[in-house]
């Protein structure tokens, strides 16, 4: 049988029929299964927040013990005058979510993110 | 009797409506930069004791502490009454193992960990719910660049909360408080170095400033 690593790639339409805690429930429901999620589109900062909470709460001793996160930071031209006027930060953009235990980021840039992915 | 208990309450009600209420500065940022040093400096500066042990060994802080009613004067006489909360290092992965490394026995080593992930989610809390104002702390021999830090400051600034960056460890030879400024170029950035006091003054200063 071949082993590997599953790598679920998540568009942003499939988000954004999810309520906030649906979409945290989903990345960190298949992180904790070992996969590794890459949105098309990244998480508010509200829901960045509420995402490293409940990571912390579902830390288990010799199990699954937190996520790897590494996002490009949102373009300013995509904060829309009313997001602008109503104080909205955009969300980021391409986003990797995956477990600690298995990928670790190596080198991000502007336009560049490198991760290694451990089988182990 | 009865009017003594109406004059009370209307009293205690007054009191409520106006009495000023202080803000929450909290000290945010990754594990070992030095927040519990500067927490207990300024408690020492200030009030005379301190908060929190401190320790080389990460996730030393575990709870949130606050410290009320820190009273700061600013070099124009102008001063700000706040309560400083000190809250446990920012991560997104903990592992009991790393604490192995630094001779700590597995069980201590497993309630350390489980009490460092009830205390970075505590942290978390405090910040969407409680807090009016950050100094974010950051070691300046350190990358600033890493995603919690790019993270944080994206979710203090979704609440439009103010900040001070604090520069910190630039008694090292490695410091480079020039990296952090051009990481965050958007806020102030103030290098100090809390176990020598260097800078402090600066600090006190912007906070006077930028805290209300």
């Amino acid at each position: 049988m071949m082993q590997g690593i599953q790598i679920d790639l998540i568009s942003e339409e499939r988000l954004a029929d999810l309520t906030s805690m649906e979409r945290i429930r989903l990345i960190l429901d298949r992180v904790r299964e070992g996969t590794i999620v890459i949105l098309e589109r990244g998480l508010a900062p509200e829901e960045q927040s509420r995402l490293v909470e409940m990571t912390m709460q579902e830390i288990l001793p010799d199990g699954f013990n937190g996520i790897e996160i590494e996002s490009y930071p949102a373009k300013a031209e995509e904060t829309h005058l009313i997001a602008r006027l109503l104080g909205r930060k955009p969300p980021t953009r391409l986003t990797v979510i995956g477990p600690a235990n298995h990928i670790r980021m190596i080198r991000k840039d502007k336009d560049l993110i490198s991760a290694w992915i451990s089988t182990g | 009797m009865v009017l003594g208990q109406t004059t009370s309450r209307i009293s205690k009600f007054l009191q409520k409506l106006f009495r000023k209420r202080r803000s929450k500065i909290g000290i945010y940022g990754p594990p070992n930069a030095g927040k519990t040093t500067l927490a207990n400096r300024i408690a020492r500066d200030w009030l005379g004791d301190a908060v929190g042990a401190v320790s080389e060994i990460p996730h030393e802080t575990r709870r949130a502490f606050r410290k009320q009613d820190i009273c700061i004067t600013g070099s124009n006489g102008h001063s700000i009454t706040i309560d400083i909360v000190d809250t446990p290092g920012v991560t997104t992965k903990i592992d009991y193992k790393e604490f192995l490394e630094y001779g700590i026995e597995r069980e201590e080593a497993i309630t350390r960990a489980r009490e460092a992930t009830e205390g970075v989610a505590e942290a978390m809390h405090w910040l969407r719910e409680d807090i009016d104002g950050v100094i974010y702390m950051l070691d300046s021999t350190a990358d600033p660049f890493i995603q919690v830090n790019i993270m944080m400051i994206g979710i203090i600034e979704s609440r439009h909360l103010p900040v001070i960056i604090a520069a910190n460890k630039i008694d090292l030879p490695d410091a480079s408080p020039q990296r952090i400024k051009g990481a965050f170029p958007q806020h102030p950035v103030v290098p100090i170095s809390c176990i020598e006091g260097q800078n402090i003054e600066e600090l006190y200063e912007k906070m006077v400033q930028h805290f209300r």
